[in-house]
């Protein structure tokens, strides 16, 4: 499986999800769940470390370079 | 376990002066900078297994790392409302590795036997309210004994008009500089050791690393959001790690050698979901391909719990499968004819697993009588690799606010 076709397969199954999920307009006021701090959409702050040993031990774990897209993630 | 308290209480001991003596100021000054948020992580870390790539794909890969982050957010309005959010980030780390003993046995020049991880880093952000949209630029280096880097970073993110739909971009730029030790054996007559003192040269090599990303959130129902990225980054310069070891099917001896450029994209989702009035499901899912010819899938459930308004736990599990990259071989299993090889295991084909839980406590009137600790967080993990690597990682983090 080629980049482009493995980049198109991942694409329209994202499409699909989103698409067959049907999105209502939510109000300000109807977010207490939305707003709850565990619902944020980015990884926890106590992750943190977590992720960067992920970056050292894993050669899939992201696209960054490193901690702070530097350490030579060696030993 | 002891030395995260110590550190942390530290910490906190005085992040409270530090508030006691602010709130002695004048309340005329409505736009000066306010702390808005103080974050302190620590963090031990400790692996084993039997597959270092400093020997060529066997012996100890004992490891342990104690981190510890301290992050600033500062926040004010300007005269035309905007939002600016200044953000300090200082982190370090003091690693121990029995490998890199391997790297000159005799000197011990030791690119980290035993070393120091530094990396600061440095953000500013502008939210207008009018148009929805953010900016943001950051700033970032990191120093240890063998490799520096400079980075820059760059993004924009427009919410929509109701705040239910967010996209945003990203882009990075990383500057690097390896100092080229290699393995004792391997070094040509008159090359320097690398070690503080040694006045024989050493090479220093760039790797240069550009991220871009690409997100999109959206806000489906009163209990479900979800996040789509994108992120492709592209790597160039010395790649390769130059202390690690080959070993040929003949018994000869070499160092890796790795392409000089990699392109790497990984595509993932994120769904949240709060279900019912205590339970919330983070699902995460990940695909990772790359020109080295690796592929990828992650993915991981993290289930929050909230026993009271102020205490939950989150167990969590995350799994990944990865291929390996068409350039590695087994100690010993390489042919030096190949134009490019490596032992190193972290980019060899494998799956891991990696599960434990969080606890985090919350109450309205603060932690331990200090009305500004906001939070504490603490979350352990078992990591097991089907390599035969095993690791533990224990997290105490303490917001401030």
């Amino acid at each position: 499986m080629t980049i482009r076709t493995s980049f198109k397969a991942i694409l329209s199954a994202s499409i699909l999800v989103l698409g067959t999920t049907s999105c209502v307009t939510v109000k300000e006021y109807q977010k207490s769940r939305i707003n709850d701090a565990e619902m944020e959409l980015s990884a926890r702050k106590s992750e943190k470390f977590e992720q960067n040993f992920y970056l050292y031990r894993e050669g899939a774990a992201g696209a960054n370079g490193g901690k702070s897209g530097g350490g030579c993630g060696c030993n | 376990m002891k030395k995260i308290c110590i550190s942390v209480g530290l910490l906190l001991s005085l992040m409270k002066f530090g508030y006691a003596q602010s709130s002695e100021k004048p309340a005329y000054e409505k736009r000066k900078l306010k702390v808005e948020e103080i974050n302190l992580v620590s963090s031990y870390y400790q692996q084993d297994g039997n597959n270092s790539a400093v020997t060529g794909g066997i012996g100890s890969e004992k490891l342990t790392d104690l981190a510890q982050s301290f992050d600033l957010v500062l926040k004010t309005t300007d005269r035309r409302n905007r939002q600016h959010t200044l953000a300090f980030d200082f982190n370090i780390d003091h690693y121990t590795s029995a490998s890199s003993d391997k790297i000159d046995p005799l000197t011990v020049s030791s690119a980290s036997r035993s070393d120091t991880h530094v990396y600061p880093s440095i953000s500013w952000t502008v939210h207008n309210d009018e148009n929805r949209t953010t900016k943001g630029i950051s700033l970032a280096y990191s120093t240890e004994y063998d490799y520096k880097s400079y980075g820059i970073n760059l993004n924009w993110a427009k919410a929509s008009a109701d705040n239910n739909r967010e996209v945003s971009l990203k882009a990075g730029a990383f500057f690097d500089t390896w100092t080229v030790i290699l393995p004792a054996e391997l070094r040509p007559d008159g090359y320097g050791s690398g070690a503080h003192g040694d006045t024989d040269p050493v090479d220093h090599k760039p790797r240069n690393s550009y991220n871009f990303s690409l997100s999109l959130s959206q806000v489906i129902n009163k209990r479900l959001q979800v996040l789509f990225t994108i992120e492709p980054a592209v790597q160039q310069g010395l790649l390769s790690t130059p202390f690690h070891r080959i070993y040929s099917k003949d018994g000869s001896e070499t160092v890796e050698r790795l392409p000089g450029s990699r392109l790497k994209l990984p595509i993932g989702l994120r769904l949240h979901y709060f279900a019912g009035d205590r339970v919330i499901l983070r699902t995460f899912y990940r695909y990772y391909i790359d020109d080295w010819g690796m592929q990828a899938h992650t993915i991981n459930l993290e289930a929050p719990i909230k026993l009271t308004s102020f205490v939950s736990v989150s167990p969590f599990y995350r799994f990944s499968h990865q291929t390996a990259v068409r350039y590695f071989a087994p100690y010993g299993q390489h042919a030096l004819t190949e134009r490019y090889f490596t032992s190193d295991y972290d980019i060899s084909g494998f799956n891991s697993q990696f599960l434990g839980t969080g606890l985090r406590m919350a109450p309205p009137g603060g932690l331990f009588g200090i009305s500004h600790w906001q939070s504490i967080e603490l979350r352990y993990g078992h990591y097991i690799r089907s390599t035969g690597m095993v690791a533990n990682n224990i997290t105490l983090l303490a917001k401030l606010k």
